[in-house]
């Protein structure tokens, strides 16, 4: 019998693609890093493929790289796939046309996504693989995770026998993260498919010293094209070859595939074309329109290349009388998509030579970019437009365009039946809810007859993030490949959802079950709920259950995860399975999930689940709604316009609602907008101490979230300050008689702990009282409101009151990235508020993509802000793999307009004044005061030149601010520096311009999930080195050092905030290129992470990261540029690794390649400080012609750790 | 040559020097090397019950942190084949210590909850523990438990986990019960096979710098050896089980001292770690000299000669530090 299981889709196709691969190259990108992580694991537990042998699975440095090993791989005969998404299949493109020119049978496995445009979206369309169509590969479209599975075989099964390589892609998150109920391929069947003869035919085919070949020829005009004509026969073979395939599987599972397949009436007039997910919507509006007598039909293509006309044709009814062919990607300027451009091709030929008796209308429309829903109800809107007497020849569904005009208009209240039980989840990230759900989908899925599908949304945020799980069961396959809209079932797995800006009840349908997770019992909880919600339970006739999820699971010793606590609620309420019987199989499922990790966790997961169903209580609710709790708006009524207009939408989940006028043309958007937000998710916030607190400054310094904030200024200023406003003498020599307040943002702070962590103040009468401690929020979050508003209204200290060079000194400095939603206790965010606090009033941020340009960058908001003179830091994201060179180039922009303006004020010097002039052309522009002394001087220029109409004058009004000296700094994590960008780093480093590059250093490709990169150190696992890492770290500093006049610094700002201030003071200095490397601790490294900054400590004294600063001399003799920072280690590597998750799982998993790699690492660490202790007495000094460069001054004093 | 032989336990032991728990018995391969420098039998370290369930919530907290938070990162490890949780990694040495050793194997327990010390317990039985100590290692910091709600609940553990199990089960005491004579001839009246005298508690230490408690281990001094002296003198003749010298045994007189007053062995962890796992050869030859030097022939002549009845002078055992200063002055 036919194994059934619930697996997502990109599971379903590794399922089948580590089965039959001897090779396979992977690199980690949102959304098909999933199909490459199960890849290693799998390869790392010895699990083999179809003939016995364990695959090679191997990390590349890029999708490129990854295309490249592919490449050879297959080249050599042996069987190789990868798997990848949107810019990394961009990446492999060059290797594609080699691979499929030479014929090599190989296929690459694509969860399709967005291409960056005007910005990224890691979410699913077609603009990648269509993107690749040209190249002569093979494409195959999977709509579902059970076509996933299959044509993943069917792919790895035609290629080898077609030599045609084959793009395997189905939809990106739509269904690479859809978990669905799909029969397995067991190994016969992949046995039967893949035929012997065709392996070794490959085998015999690869480059081999025995049989040499000659492989990758340049050829010239006289052969080339007969060439390039030569293989023509394997490609127009390549759709006879995939149906033979899909009927032998048909014939083998019942699952018959056709190349392109019909579906609706017989007699259909007007058809759809569709390929991907948006299928299983298109079927349901289709059966359901056409089951109403309408004469509607869908055309779902599964080959798309080489594009099978015939079979096409074959499926289009004779009756049709007009075509919408449906693409989800967008092809600015060709006459139509490309897959309405094939159709009309296809029809076009097909009616010229008589194959059809009439061509039929054909219009095209763009749905579903960047996973936006596509539902019956579009599909329908599209079948009334071909009914309309003139239909749009090029349409969009799905959003409203008021600018174009493009867009159709749906009725949402078309919705088709379903026999299937829909229950929609609210739950806080990491409170166990998705998790639970995904156990529920294989209780029932695995373990009942029905069918059961979950798709799950996630935030943007990595902090108190939102997520909601949209999951179906019913008798029938379930193909709704949409959210769900009439939910059966409600739940809200934390109260706190109730008051924010979000619907949670907005999909509930009339007379819908609601749980929720209430602090408050049956009896009391109505007068607690916001009116909206009472409504909302009124109007919709809701039956309302509560439960105390929260104390059912502290009381079962939970903390905070509350899933086994409202799991078997699910099951009771919704009557999915009956009580005893969910028990039992929560139970197993536990087991299953938790088993491994240890019985106290299993026994306090049993206990949730008995005690919860003995709380949960239904509530009689009241026929009137009373009490004055609101839902809050999204933003103050005092956030910027803009902020209102647009953000707010977003914000309230209504983003999908905006109009297409209502975004901007270019993707350019404002600064400033994360303060506007006010998550309020911290459970507990710090109080402030004044009494106790020394001034040092550590807190702020430390603050991921920039929550926490220090204001140094006249004392009168605190006349009319809010009651309980605090503040305290500052202790400074420099800057007597002044007033201290340390003030934290309640709404914004995400109470992660780490400035009480850092606070190194105790109370002398109590130790464990100290200058900050944490307390609930709840108690104090409304107090300190009024005090954090008259706060940010105290000006900031004038930026030379005090020396920049020193913690207090940089943390009285305005912070201009504040608010990210970065995870709490993120590493990284520190050094980028740091940054901002030194040089953000002229700082251009170049970021690579990775969780810095997430935090950084990703809609609703930015925590990048600007100081009230309206400046701050002007910040762009390009690409991953781009951006020391478009770093490069925001710096060569700079220059050549800074070299015009002094042109022109030389030019215009009369005119200007001869003293401005040279004193501007004049200005040595080392530190922030002499920028300041340059901007008021440009200030002045402008003023004289203000009104002026000749050409040179005009333009220099416009480029004088070009004058200031602008701080170009090239930012990003290390998969980007040590492997995706190593290229251009290097370039961008050796070409000796002013830029600064500050590479955020967590050892892994955090952004993803943790997968190794070039930084991992020896020992450490992560994701693609399951089995922990075997080389060691690479010294991403040395590259930079040997050029010899590049800055470089290492620091951890944690170890020693000291010396990161001055290093990054010295970088913005040194006039060339500079590198610094942050130590950056992550969520990846299995840490607590409210400690994360202080834990830094032990990185820098177990020698694991060393501080150094390699100052470039211009001195002729006598200059020993490289200084080191810290001290010699003093404690063994593993104290430190000892501490940290990514280290300890290998000492359980195989304790005996943890201690080899373990001793192996020490090595590592004694044998670069016995090389840098050498490096430290190296002279060596920068050749340069006189007068090229200034040299910078720098502090050659040693600074120890902390 | 003396004979050397003791029985403890009800285990036929070769001598009366035992290893106690430490780093030397907490692998197979250093056991191995005690058992060839002469030790009678090895006490593995603790199995601590809160210290698993701590680990396991740990990993736990660890896997689950951040996880179905962020689309592009739905969790941050791979999924390890194991994560060597529970007992299974103490169980195995156990099983390997039983298997490659010719000496008893006595295995360690602090349980955390009597569900918990009964599993743990059957779980070392059947990994083939020789015998059972058990590790009343708790510091009562609740001022409303008496020292009698105490004695009673160490009482009722020792009677339940002696009869869940078939093996001899000892109990390693802490000095601090307040009225121990009494209590130790109630502990000796349940099914457990034998007392160890004593538990030496991890006593916390403050760093001056940051005014964090650190706790600190220190190794025994041998004037330690006194406290366990005095209570065996007291207790042999008045219990009938085994009792056990640990604390401060560092060499073959202090082995001698322990014997005298009634000791049926004598267990020592600092000096194995001070020396190394040859020094309980050297012990045992201290032993052997000491007793022909006396002429003792065996060692269940010498045991218990110097018990508090039989010395010659008993109330020495019994007077403070105070007196005996007075006395020594005078």
């Amino acid at each position: 019998m036919t194994r059934q299981i619930c697996v997502d889709g990109n599971e379903a196709a590794a399922l089948v693609a580590h089965r039959l691969s001897e090779v396979v190259a992977i690199y980690p990108i949102t959304p098909a890093s999933p199909m490459g992580e199960l890849a290693d694991a799998w390869s790392s537990a010895g699990r083999t493929n179809l003939w016995g042998s364990v695959p090679e699975v191997v990390e590349m440095q890029s999708e490129a790289g990854a295309a490249g090993a592919l490449h050879g791989a297959t080249q050599k005969g042996a069987l190789a796939t990868t798997f990848t998404a949107s810019q990394g299949l961009l990446l492999m493109i060059p290797n594609m046309y080699k691979i499929a020119g030479e014929l090599s049978p190989v296929v690459v496995h694509v969860a399709a996504r967005s291409l960056a445009t005007h910005a990224l979206s890691i979410f699913g369309d077609h603009s990648d693989v269509m993107a690749a169509r040209q190249t002569g590969w093979a494409m195959l479209c999977a709509s579902s995770v059970q076509e996933a599975h299959d044509f993943a075989l069917v792919a790895h099964a035609a290629t080898l026998r077609s030599r045609v390589p084959f793009l395997h892609f189905f939809d990106g998150f739509r269904t690479s993260h859809e978990i669905d109920k799909i029969s397995v391929l067991d190994d016969d069947d992949l046995t039967a498919l893949i035929r012997e003869d065709d392996v070794l035919a490959h085998r015999f085919r690869g480059l081999s010293p025995d049989r040499p070949v000659l492989r990758g020829t340049a050829q010239n005009p006289d052969v080339f094209f007969q060439a390039r004509e030569a293989a023509n026969l394997f490609h127009d073979a390549v759709p006879a070859t995939v149906q033979e395939v899909m009927d032998e599987l048909g014939a083998r599972t019942g699952r018959h595939h056709r190349l392109v397949e019909y579906v609706g009436a017989p007699d259909a007039e007007r058809v759809v074309v569709l390929m991907g997910s948006g299928v299983g919507a298109a079927t349901e509006a289709v059966e359901a329109l056409a089951g109403a007598g309408e004469k509607v039909g869908a055309i779902v293509v599964r080959l798309y290349r080489p594009f099978p006309t015939d079979a096409f044709l074959d499926a289009l009814p004779d009756s049709v009388r007009s075509i919408a062919v449906l693409d989800r990607t967008k092809e600015p300027g060709a006459p139509a998509e490309p897959l309405c451009q094939d159709v009309t091709t296809t029809l076009a030929r097909a009616a010229s030579s008589g194959r059809v008796g009439s061509m039929p209308l054909v219009i095209g429309g763009r749905y579903g970019l960047s996973s936006k829903e596509f539902t019956p109800a579009m599909v329908k809107a599209v079948f009334d437009e071909l009914s309309s007497t003139s239909p749009r020849s090029a349409f969009t569904v799905g959003i409203r365009d008021d600018v174009t005009g493009l867009s159709l208009d749906v009725d949402s209240s078309f919705t088709v039946p379903t026999r299937a039980v829909q229950a929609v989840f609210w739950g806080l990230g990491a409170d166990g809810t998705v998790g639970a759900n995904k156990a529920s989908i294989k209780i029932i899925g695995e373990h009942t007859d029905q069918w059961a599908q979950g798709y799950f949304v996630y935030d943007s945020r990595k902090s108190g993030a939102v997520t909601t799980s949209h999951l179906r069961f019913g008798p029938e396959p379930i193909r709704s490949t949409y959210l769900i809209e009439r939910a059966d079932f409600v739940a809200c797995h934390q109260w706190s959802f109730l008051t924010q800006p979000v619907d949670v009840l907005g999909t509930a349908r009339q007379g819908a079950t609601f749980l929720l997770n209430s602090p408050y019992r049956a009896d009391e909880v109505w007068s607690h709920l916001p009116v909206e919600i009472q409504g909302q339970i009124l109007d919709q006739d809701l039956d309302l259950w509560v439960i105390d999820a929260a104390r059912v699971a502290r009381e079962a010793g939970m903390a905070n995860r509350i899933n086994t606590v409202m799991q078997p609620c699910f099951f009771v309420l919704s009557g999915v399975l009956p009580r005893d019987e969910a028990v039992t199989a929560i139970k197993a499922s536990i087991e299953r999930n938790y088993g491994k990790r240890g019985r106290a966790i299993v026994e306090q997961n049993n206990a949730a689940v008995d005690a919860a169903l003995e709380a949960l209580e239904r509530v009689e609710v009241p026929a009137l709604a009373v009490g004055d709790t609101h839902r809050r708006p999204p933003v103050p009524p005092e956030a910027p316009d803009f902020v209102q207009r647009v953000t707010a939408r977003m914000l309230a989940g209504e983003g999908d609602l905006l109009p297409v006028s209502a975004l901007p043309v270019d993707g350019t958007f404002p600064t400033g907008t994360a303060r506007w937000e006010r998550r309020m998710i911290a459970a507990e916030l710090p109080v402030w101490d004044p009494d106790i607190c020394i001034d040092c400054g550590k807190c702020t310094i430390s603050c991921p979230h920039t929550a926490i904030q220090m204001k140094v200024y006249e004392p009168s200023t605190v006349d009319g300050a809010p009651e309980g406003f605090l503040h305290k003498d500052f202790r400074s020599r420099d800057l007597p008689g002044h007033a201290l307040t340390i003030q934290v943002a309640p709404d914004d702070c995400t109470g992660c702990g780490v400035c009480v962590d850092v606070c190194p103040a105790k109370s002398k009468e109590q130790a464990n009282h100290k200058a900050l401690n944490m307390a609930p929020a709840d108690e104090i979050r409304a107090d300190e409101r009024p005090r954090y508003e008259f706060f940010r209204s105290i000006p900031y200290l004038d930026r030379d009151a005090l020396p920049h060079d020193t913690i207090k000194g940089s943390q009285v400095l305005e912070p201009l990235f504040e608010f990210s939603g970065a995870c709490a206790g993120c590493g990284e965010t520190p050094y980028l508020h740091l940054l901002t606090q030194l040089f953000g009033d002229r700082m251009v941020v170049a970021n690579a993509t990775g969780c810095s340009s997430i935090y950084g960058g990703n809609l609703p908001t930015t925590p990048w802000s600007v100081n009230g003179d309206g400046r701050g830091p002007a910040w762009a994201n390009s690409l991953f793999e781009d951006n020391a060179e478009f770093g490069l180039g925001l710096r060569l922009g700079n220059e050549v307009h800074r070299s015009e303006a002094e042109r022109l004020v030389a030019e215009l010097s009369e005119r200007i004044g001869r003293d401005l002039a040279d004193a501007i052309l004049g200005a040595v522009q080392s530190g922030d005061g002499d920028v300041r002394e340059q901007r008021a001087r440009v200030a002045q220029l402008r003023e004289r030149l203000d009104g002026a109409t000749d050409r040179s004058g005009r333009r220099l009004f416009l480029l004088a601010d070009e004058l200031v000296r602008t701080s170009t700094w090239i930012v990003g994590g290390d998969g980007w520096a040590y492997d995706i960008g190593s290229g251009g780093l290097d370039h961008v480093l050796a070409s000796g311009r002013d830029v600064n590059v500050l590479v955020l250093d967590t050892e892994v490709y955090s952004n993803t999930g943790g997968q190794a990169s070039k930084s991992t150190a020896r020992g450490a696992i992560a994701k693609f080195a399951a089995a922990g890492k075997d080389a060691p770290k690479k010294d991403l500093g040395a590259t930079a050092r040997h050029y010899g006049n590049v800055f470089v610094g290492q620091v951890a700002i944690g170890a020693s905030e000291q010396q990161t201030i001055k290093t990054l003071l010295e970088a913005d200095a040194w006039p060339g290129p500079s590198l610094v490397i942050a130590y950056s601790t992550c969520i990846a490294h299995g840490i607590d992470m409210s400690t994360s900054i202080s834990h830094m400590k032990d990185a820098v004294r177990s020698g694991y990261w060393p501080l150094y600063r390699f100052h470039p001399g211009l001195e002729d003799a006598g200059h020993h540029p490289f200084q080191l920072d810290s001290r010699k280690p003093q404690i063994p590597l593993r104290a430190f690794t000892g501490t940290e998750a990514r280290y300890g799982m290998l000492h359980r998993s195989d304790p005996e390649r943890a201690e080899m790699l373990g001793a192996l690492a020490q090595a590592d660490v004694d044998e670069r400080w016995r090389y840098y202790e050498q490096l430290a007495e190296v002279e060596r000094s920068v050749p340069h012609a006189p007068g090229e460069v200034p040299e910078p001054a720098h502090d050659d004093t040693e600074q120890p750790d902390a | 040559m003396p004979d050397l032989s003791t029985t403890y336990l009800g285990l036929a032991l070769r001598s009366p020097i035992v290893a106690s728990p430490g780093p030397a018995t907490r692998t197979v391969d250093s056991m191995a090397a005690l058992e060839d420098a002469g030790v009678a039998a090895v006490v593995l370290p603790s199995l601590f019950e809160e210290q698993i369930e701590a680990d396991e919530q740990a990993l736990h907290d660890t896997l689950e942190a951040g996880t179905d938070m962020f689309a592009e990162a739905l969790d941050y490890f791979p999924s390890m084949g194991d994560y060597d949780t529970g007992p299974d990694r103490y169980l195995a040495v156990v099983e390997q210590a039983r298997a490659r050793l010719g000496i008893p194997v006595i295995a360690s327990l602090n349980g955390a909850s009597m569900g918990g010390w009964i599993r743990y317990a059957r779980l070392l039985q059947d990994a083939g523990a020789d015998a059972l100590e058990l590790n009343l290692y708790e510091v009562h910091v609740d001022p409303q438990r008496t020292a009698a709600d105490v004695e009673d609940s160490d009482i009722a553990l020792m009677e339940a986990v002696a009869t869940a199990v078939d093996i001899p089960v000892a109990a390693k005491l802490s000095p601090y019960y307040s009225a121990f004579a009494s209590f130790a001839v109630r502990a000796s009246q349940t099914p457990i096979s034998g007392l160890v005298l004593f538990n030496r508690f991890y006593q916390p230490d403050l760093d001056l710098d940051t005014l964090d408690v650190v706790p600190s281990v220190e190794l025994s001094s041998p004037w330690e050896l006194r406290l366990p002296l005095r209570w065996i003198a007291v207790l042999r003749g008045q219990v009938a089980c085994s009792l056990a010298a640990t604390s401060g045994v560092h060499d073959g007189l202090d082995v001698a001292k322990a014997l005298l007053v009634g000791a049926d062995v004598a267990m020592t962890t600092s000096a194995v770690l001070h020396h190394g796992v040859a020094h309980p050869a050297s012990m045992e030859r201290e032993l052997v000299a000491w007793m022909e030097d006396h002429e003792y022939v065996s060692v269940s002549q010498l045991r218990g000669s110097v018990r508090r009845e039989a010395a010659v002078d008993p109330e020495a055992f019994e007077r403070t530090d105070y007196r005996k200063t007075l006395s020594s002055w005078r």
